[in-house]
Order: structure tokens, then C-alpha cells, then sequence
């Protein structure tokens, strides 16, 4: 006797963004009515294995992808979301793809609605039949109750709390009778304890029904809990795979961030000898109103002249935190700087403070695309402490100094010349530059502030590894020489590893713990999966 | 290919790309419009260049009062004729004090009404009233953060609107101002004659017209021509004899250049060039180029907005004002309605886009724009004069520049990237 073809199976799936490997061979199975963690760390390749799954148009614009996709032992090869869908795969989305002015039965049923034919608009053909209501309110009735939802179908979606339409997305890809797969996207993200707890359960309900779950995640003792069997990806590679019962929360953090040696691209460096000990800025109950990602009453002390890294999982929260100390974005809670309160929510005020930022969002934020290389450097410069300015430097008149260009122009140039920005001239627009280039750019327009503290968010991201390795020597450089203090956000925990004294993982808002750069992997890991270590 | 290029030559290969295909073709067009003119009609070349730059020096400040919102981010100002009315606004009053009761209250003053006085003191009055104007303009528009445009234009439409039931209440005394029907409220059109028409424009003045010393000095280093009308010299020639007395370079005599207004407008663009070159004016420029990166270096970005706003209101009561001298009247009521879209079509035109203007810009587009109106505009009437369509074909001119107006604006909008990047 032959065993039914697994529901799903993805089987050597490599894919390269502009030569870029992101998948390099990647197996997955999933079998029928089994719940399927799929874990790793952001970058790791989960989403680009989804958007494959799904035929998403940014996989053919981008070269399509080798390997192959087979639904219950027939390949298939989706060109669109929609195929997907009526194949039999469905996704709980991490956002809520719901109308909020809709009702719940129209958001289930929302193009798929059963219609039944009107006198009036026969001609006109099946755009014009009218909605059955009643085989629609019905249906979503049925969808309902199957994940035991006891909600009248008639509510508005606006009128739900956050936590139910996380359901009602749910109750939409059972309502489709053909789904034999269902991916859930970290479902539990946004979901309180207790409705964390009910969805767990409905998982393992439809998967005693017969459907295949894959669950995408990043809390490890949910995986324990209703998964069947676990694939870690670690940099497009499938590193482990096997059921539950072979591994551990500790095992499965240590393999998500664990590194072969040889990867590593930049070396440790050696520990100092004397240990910083003054307190250069002191965070209390930080709360940023960041979109996707808010910090919630964070403590941090940071001491004069070191490197502090700020790391976690994306969405976490580590981005927010500079953002907020920058006034960037609605911040509540209490900042010293030196000891000095700091006024928040006022970017000038804290430039003043001796801060200065490299954003993470570098062609937004960090850089003015049109203008040259000397301007982007010079305004900061010129706004924050008058510098390049002839005339009248103080009293109300200081506003009308005149612009020196040829200042800027040599402090570009011997920038240029330090950084090793490659470059046609310090007039070229930065828009034109490569993006370590432009990095350097944005590192060049915070430094020109002469800060005392420098905090750089994602400062490698986007990146070839000669500018990372140019720019994390840098940072190094300038904390080591110049006694400038760095706090460092990234995502790359390796490159926090191999520069900074002590690095903080934010989870969930807040700080998880802070490590040593050669604490375990599995430290690492379980921090960042909210475990306490 | 380029590397055995001179520097000089790749120089000028850069000016000549960088000036932009539109603006080339506009000038070709120029020249073919001017040779047309040259061979084929009666029109006297040398005024026809002299209009032109009267044209370009009496709305050249309406354009340049274009060129901070675009800085600042706020898109292209329609909300102008705001700004328009305070200038009209400037004017009036001070015209009023040449009545025996100015207002019915006031002692009558030649000083703030005529000559040089009265045109600087229009300005005393216009500009605060148009900074407040701005004021509320850019307070406006930063509600309205991505319909600046669009509300500009209602704002402009419904001042002008608000402004005509005010223009028929207002108790001027002046017999050159009030209504001859009713006895109060202001006419429609207002002579400047006797104040100060053409102030500008034809200053310096010669000794004959009463200048000093050295004003006349002054004419007569910048005297390029007369402003007499010249006779349109003689006809083409069609006969033997005729030709014999054709002197054809009588077509060119009637070259005049409006040193005064072309030296105001120039001088104000200076100032605003050098205005861009401040700590302020860095700062504008940032927050309009992006707005994120100037908020993250402590700019404070609706506040730069807003101060564009008050300066390009203030600018548009100086232009109308300008505008005014050259054209010898005051025109109040609803003729400021449409003022702002030839102003946006000559900016655009120059160059410039809805994110990014320079003072270049200003100068090449009102000079190309104004240039081509005031030469397409006769020679095409003349040359379908005679035709059997000359009645249909005769609003030619006004078509050809409403399609390139609007033309122009649309071609702008429609090139707007949304968000940022």
C-alpha cells in the first residue's frame, strides 16, 4: 500500500535577486493535516520561500526561481496569488487584509460571493447578478462556527477588536472549500495571551481536519506546543529539519543564529582593556509610537565610550529606540543625557545634545537623492551648528550668514578621500551612488556634527562587503580614536558580535537582556525569541 | 567618443543638454516667428523686441514669486492672485490720497499718491497686508499637506471673489476711482496715468523729460532706442520705383529697453538667489527637497513652508504692482481670476518642475513665455489678415497660447511622482 503524496512539497528551491543568492536549494514537506513550523531569523529566506509558494509577480520579475513546486504530488507552477488560492493554498496574513467597512460575511465571502441571477440586469451577464445574502451569511455562519467563533456574521469588521479579525482572516480561508494548505505568517504577533492560547487550538483543530499548516513564526514555545515537525532556514539554507520531538527551544535558537566560523566577515575584535564605566545616556521607560516598530517602556544605560549594539528581530522594536532618542517619531519616558534631561520629541534638541544619527532608512531619511555629495554633507552642518557660513555667525542676524560653498566643497573632498567614496566628484547627486556609497555619505553628514554619541541604525544593510567592512572599521575607529560613543542597531547579529562591548537584544518593545559579544548562540536566540535566558 | 573632447567643449555640450529640448525648441520657434516677421509682414521688428522685454521685466516678479513654495515643497503657488489683491489692494489706497478727502477723513497727500512716493508707498501698504495673507495661505496649505495646488487655487478664486463685493463698498472719494454709477466703490479699471504709469519701465529718464543730472547720465548709457512710435516703415516694395525707396532697416527703430523694470525684476532675483544661498534659504531647500531629512537635522519644516508662503504672496503684490505701471492701469474685480496660470506656465516653462525651480529658471521661462505671446500674437494675425479665414483663424494666437499654458501645467502635473523618492 502506497501513502497519499504529501500536501505539499517544495523541493530544491533556489532563488537569486540580481545575482544575489537569497534560497540555495531549499526542501520542505508537508504532510497532509500536519502543522509545519518553519523558523529563522529575519533575512533568512522565509518570506522569499512564501512569495515562491505563492507566485507572487516579484518572483518572475526577478528571473523566476529553480526547483520545484508539487501540490499533493502534481507540480505546479503559480503565475499569480489568485492561482495559488484556487489550488488550495491560503494565507493568514500577518496584516489584516479585511475592509473595516464591510461585515464580517462580506469580508469572508469577498469574491467569492455566491450570486443568483437578476431580471433586470440579465444581459449584462454574471458581473450584474445580485449577492445571495443568505447562502453568504450561511456559509461565513459555517466558517464561524468551525474555528468556534461566536460572532454574528451582520457585525462590521471596524467595530471588532484587534485581536478577532485575526480570526476572521482565519474564518476566510476555511470558508474556501478547496484549501488543502494554509500558511499562517506570525499569526500570534499581534493576538494577546489568551486569544494567542484559542488560536493554537483552532490550528490544531483544522489540522486534525485534514489541512496542512505551515506556521511561521519567531516565539519558540509556540512552535513546541502545536508543532508537528520544524525546518530552520539560516541564509537561504535549510540548516535543520525534523520532527519536534528531536529538538528543543534551546537547540532550535542555537541553529537559527548560529554561524559556521568560516562565514564570518569580520573578526572579533579584542576585548579592551580598560572598562568604560560613566554613564553617557540613561533611558528610562521609552516608549516610541514607531509604525512597526514600537518601543514600549525601554530602560537602557549606556556608558561613555563604548560600542552598544541594539539587535533583535525585525519589528521588534530595535529601529524604534534611535529613531525615538532622535525625536523622530512620538516618544514618551525619560532621556539624561550626561545627566541632563533631554527634551524629546525635538529633533534639534537632541543634535544639540551631541547626538547624530544614521538612519536606517537612508534614501528617505538619511539622504536628499537630487542633491550633491557636498550639500548632503553641508546642510546638517550648516542648520545644526553654522558651520560653512560667512557673515554674521550669532545674534539674529546669524540666519543670513552666507553659504560658503568652497568650504563645503573641501570638507567634501576630504571626506571623500577618508571614506573612500567612490565617486565622480563631490558634485555628483547621491542618488547616482552606490549604496555603501551612500552609506558613507550618510556617515560623513552624521559625523560632520562632531557628536558625542553616534547612533547608526543599519549601517550595512544593502551593502557589498568591502563598504561593510570599510564602514564597521570605521565606526571602530572613530569609538576607538575619537572616544566618540557608538550605539549601533542591527539585524545582523554577527556584525554586532564582532564590534560592539555589549549588545542588547529588543524584544517586543523592550530589552530582552543584554549579552557580552561572545556570549552562545543560544542566548542569542532564545532572547530573541522572548525566552528568558 | 568623448574622450578626445576639449573641457571647453564639453562644457558647452553640458550648457547645451542641460538648457533643456523644450526650451530649444521654444527658441527656434522664436526665431522662425521673428524671420516670419522679418520677410513677410510690416511688423516693426525693433518694437516687437522691445515689447518683449517690456512683457518680460512687467511679469517677471509674478513668476519669481513662484520660486520659494516650489523650494519649500509647497508646489507650484496658484493661491497667487492672493497676493495679487494685496498689491491691487497697496495700489488704490494710495491712489485715494490724491482726493480732496481721501476716505473722507484724511488731509489730501500728492507725496503718497504720486510719482516715486506714491509707487513706494503702495508698497508700504501692500507688503504687510500681504504677509499676512501669506500668513494664513501657508497655514492653510499645511493642513492641507498634498492639496497645496488645489486648495492654492480655490483660495486665489475665492479671494478675488470675496474681494469684488469689498472693491464695491469701498468709500473712495476720488473722482478717478469711484464708481461714475452709484458714487461709492472702486471701478473696474483704473487709469494710473497721472501717478505713475510706466515709472519703471521708462526710467532712466533724459533731461528733456525733467530727470536729474545724473538720471539723465544714466539714460543715456542705457538708451538703445526711442520710445516713439515709429512709423511701420514703408511697405514691402512692389514695384521697381517703390523698391528703389524701401528702407527696409526703418522696421527696427522702435527698439526700446525698459532698463528701470528690468533692473528691479534682475535685482530682486539676485537677492532672492542670494536669499538661497542663507542658512534660511538652505534650510527651505531642504525641507522641500525632503522633508524627513530636514526634520531629522532640527529643521522645522511646516514653519520653512509657511515663510514661503508669506514671501511668495508678499512677491505677487509687488509683481502686480510692477505689472500695473507697465500696463498703465489697475484692473480690479475678477481680471486677476486667471493671473496665476500664465505665471505657472512661464516658471514651468524655464525649467522648472513642481519640486525643483532655481532663479534660472524664473528668468529663462518669463522671458521665453512673454516672448513668445507678444511676438506669435501679431505676426499671426498679419499673416492670415488677407486669408479667406482670417475671421476663424484670427483667435489663432489666443488658442496657440491657451494650448501652450495650459499645455505646459498639464505636462508638470502630470509628471508628479507621488510619496517621496
Amino acid at each position: 500500500m502506497t501513502s497519499p503524496p504529501p500536501a505539499l512539497e517544495l523541493d530544491g528551491i533556489r532563488k537569486e535577486y540580481y545575482g544575489n543568492v537569497v534560497l540555495q536549494g531549499v526542501d520542505l514537506t508537508l504532510a497532509k493535516g500536519e502543522i509545519h513550523a518553519l523558523l529563522g531569523e529575519n533575512g533568512a529566506g522565509k518570506s522569499t520561500l512564501m512569495n515562491i509558494l505563492f507566485g507572487m509577480p516579484v518572483i518572475a520579475e526577478t528571473g523566476g526561481f529553480d526547483g520545484e513546486v508539487r501540490l499533493a504530488g502534481a507540480p505546479v507552477a503559480f503565475g499569480s496569488p489568485e492561482e495559488a488560492m484556487a489550488g488550495g493554498i491560503g494565507m493568514v496574513h500577518q496584516e489584516f487584509m479585511l475592509i473595516p467597512g464591510f461585515t464580517v460575511a462580506e469580508n469572508i465571502k469577498l469574491n467569492r460571493e455566491p450570486l443568483r441571477p437578476t431580471k433586470v440586469f440579465k444581459p449584462f451577464g454574471n458581473a450584474l447578478r445580485r449577492l445571495d445574502e443568505g447562502v453568504m451569511h450561511a456559509d461565513a455562519r459555517a466558517s464561524l462556527d468551525r474555528i468556534h467563533l461566536d460572532l454574528s456574521s451582520h457585525v462590521l469588521i471596524s467595530a471588532l477588536p484587534v485581536g478577532h479579525m485575526q480570526f476572521i482572516e482565519i474564518a476566510r480561508e476555511v470558508d474556501k472549500s478547496a484549501i488543502k494548505v494554509l500558511v499562517f505568517d506570525e499569526p500570534t504577533a499581534v493576538l494577546t495571551e489568551g486569544e494567542a492560547e484559542t488560536l493554537l487550538g483552532i490550528m490544531r483543530e483544522l489540522a486534525e481536519q485534514g489541512i496542512a499548516i505551515l506556521f511561521i513564526t519567531h516565539r519558540l514555545e509556540e512552535v513546541m506546543r502545536v508543532a508537528d515537525s520544524v525546518t530552520i532556514l539560516r541564509d537561504g539554507q535549510r540548516v535543520w529539519s525534523g520532527p519536534k520531538q528531536e529538538t528543543s527551544v534551546e537547540h532550535i535558537a542555537e541553529t537559527m543564529v548560529g554561524r559556521d566560523l568560516e562565514s564570518d566577515e569580520v573578526p572579533v575584535l579584542a576585548a579592551r582593556d580598560e572598562k568604560p564605566q560613566t554613564t553617557i545616556l540613561e533611558v528610562r521607560d521609552l516608549a516610541v509610537a514607531m509604525p512597526g516598530e514600537s518601543v514600549r517602556g525601554l530602560d537602557l544605560d549606556i556608558r561613555r565610550g563604548e560600542i552598544f549594539g541594539l539587535g533583535g528581530l525585525a519589528g521588534q522594536g530595535k529601529i524604534g529606540v534611535a529613531n525615538g532618542l532622535m525625536g523622530l517619531y512620538p516618544t514618551t519616558g525619560s532621556v539624561k543625557v550626561n545627566g541632563a534631561e533631554l527634551r524629546l520629541n525635538q529633533p534639534r534638541e537632541s543634535l544639540n545634545a551631541g547626538m547624530s544619527f544614521v538612519s536606517e532608512d537612508r534614501r528617505g531619511v538619511g539622504l536628499i537623492l537630487d542633491e550633491s555629495i557636498e550639500m548632503n554633507i553641508a546642510i546638517p552642518a550648516v542648520e545644526v551648528k553654522s558651520k560653512f557660513l560667512r557673515g554674521p555667525r550669532s545674534g539674529w542676524l546669524k540666519s543670513f550668514g552666507w553659504f560658503d560653498g568652497t568650504a563645503a566643497r573641501r570638507h567634501a573632498e576630504s571626506m571623500i578621500e577618508r571614506l573612500d567614496i567612490r565617486t565622480m566628484g563631490p558634485s555628483q547627486a547621491v542618488g547616482r551612488l552606490s549604496g555603501g556609497n551612500q552609506q558613507k555619505v550618510c556617515l560623513a553628514r552624521a559625523m560632520v556634527l562632531d557628536p558625542d554619541i553616534l547612533l547608526v541604525s543599519e549601517p550595512t544593510r544593502g551593502i557589498d562587503v568591502g563598504a561593510k567592512k570599510l564602514v564597521l572599521d570605521l565606526l571602530v575607529e572613530l569609538n576607538r580614536e575619537h572616544g566618540l560613543t557608538v550605539i549601533m542597531t542591527s539585524s545582523e547579529l554577527m556584525e554586532l558580535r564582532s564590534v560592539c562591548d555589549r549588545i542588547a537584544i529588543v524584544t517586543e518593545g523592550k530589552v530582552a537582556g543584554i549579552l557580552p559579544p561572545d556570549a552562545p548562540d543560544v542566548k542569542f536566540g532564545l532572547l530573541m525569541s522572548g525566552e528568558a535566558v | 567618443m568623448s574622450e578626445s573632447k576639449s573641457p571647453i567643449v564639453e562644457k558647452i555640450r553640458e550648457g547645451v543638454i542641460g538648457f533643456g529640448m523644450a526650451r530649444w525648441i521654444i527658441v527656434a520657434f522664436l526665431f522662425i516667428i521673428w524671420i516670419v516677421a522679418a520677410l513677410w509682414t510690416d511688423e516693426n521688428l525693433g518694437k516687437m523686441f522691445g515689447d518683449c522685454l517690456v512683457r518680460t521685466g512687467m511679469n517677471g516678479v509674478l513668476v519669481l514669486a513662484l520660486l520659494l513654495p516650489v523650494r519649500a515643497g509647497n508646489g507650484l503657488n496658484f493661491g497667487l492672485p492672493l497676493g495679487i489683491v494685496c498689491g491691487l489692494i497697496g495700489g488704490i489706497i494710495g491712489m485715494e490720497f490724491a482726493a480732496e478727502e481721501p476716505f473722507g477723513i484724511f488731509a489730501t497727500s500728492e507725496f503718497l499718491s504720486r510719482g516715486w512716493s506714491g509707487f513706494i508707498f503702495a508698497h508700504v501698504v501692500a507688503l504687510p497686508l500681504a504677509a499676512l495673507c501669506g500668513l494664513a495661505l501657508g497655514w492653510l496649505v499645511e493642513r492641507v499637506r498634498g492639496q497645496e495646488m488645489m486648495v492654492g487655487i480655490y483660495v486665489g478664486f475665492g479671494a478675488i471673489a470675496g474681494m469684488c463685493v469689498i472693491w464695491l463698498v469701498i468709500p473712495v472719494k476720488s473722482q478717478e476711482l469711484v464708481l461714475p454709477i452709484g458714487g461709492h466703490g472702486v471701478r473696474q479699471t483704473v487709469l494710473i496715468d497721472d501717478y505713475y504709469t510706466r515709472i519703471l519701465d521708462h526710467w532712466p529718464r533724459s533731461a528733456e523729460e525733467g530727470a536729474s543730472a545724473p538720471e539723465a547720465l544714466l539714460h543715456r548709457v542705457f538708451d538703445f532706442g526711442t520710445m516713439e512710435p515709429v512709423e511701420a516703415g514703408n511697405a514691402k516694395p512692389r514695384t521697381r520705383a517703390e523698391a528703389r525707396s524701401w528702407v527696409p532697416h526703418r522696421k527696427y527703430t522702435g527698439f526700446f529697453v525698459p532698463v528701470g523694470v528690468l533692473l528691479y525684476w534682475l535685482g530682486m532675483c539676485g537677492l532672492l538667489a542670494l536669499f538661497l544661498r542663507t542658512r534660511i534659504g538652505v534650510a527651505m531647500t531642504a525641507a522641500g527637497s525632503n522633508p524627513d531629512f530636514a526634520r531629522s537635522i532640527g529643521i522645522h519644516v511646516p514653519r520653512m513652508r509657511i515663510a514661503s508662503m508669506v514671501a511668495s504672496t508678499m512677491l505677487g503684490a509687488v509683481g502686480i504692482l510692477v505689472y500695473s505701471q507697465s500696463y498703465g492701469f489697475y484692473q480690479l474685480y475678477k481680471a486677476p481670476l486667471w493671473m496665476a496660470f500664465p505665471t505657472v506656465a512661464a516658471l514651468l516653462l524655464g525649467g522648472a518642475s513642481l519640486k525643483k525651480a532655481s532663479v534660472f529658471h524664473v528668468i529663462i521661462g518669463t522671458l521665453l513665455f512673454q516672448s513668445l505671446l507678444t511676438t506669435s500674437l501679431p505676426v499671426v494675425n498679419t499673416l492670415v489678415k488677407d486669408s479667406a479665414y482670417a475671421s476663424s483663424l484670427s483667435n489663432l494666437p489666443e488658442i496657440a497660447r491657451l494650448i501652450i499654458q495650459n499645455g505646459v501645467i498639464l505636462y508638470a502635473l502630470s509628471r508628479v511622482t507621488g510619496g517621496r523618492k
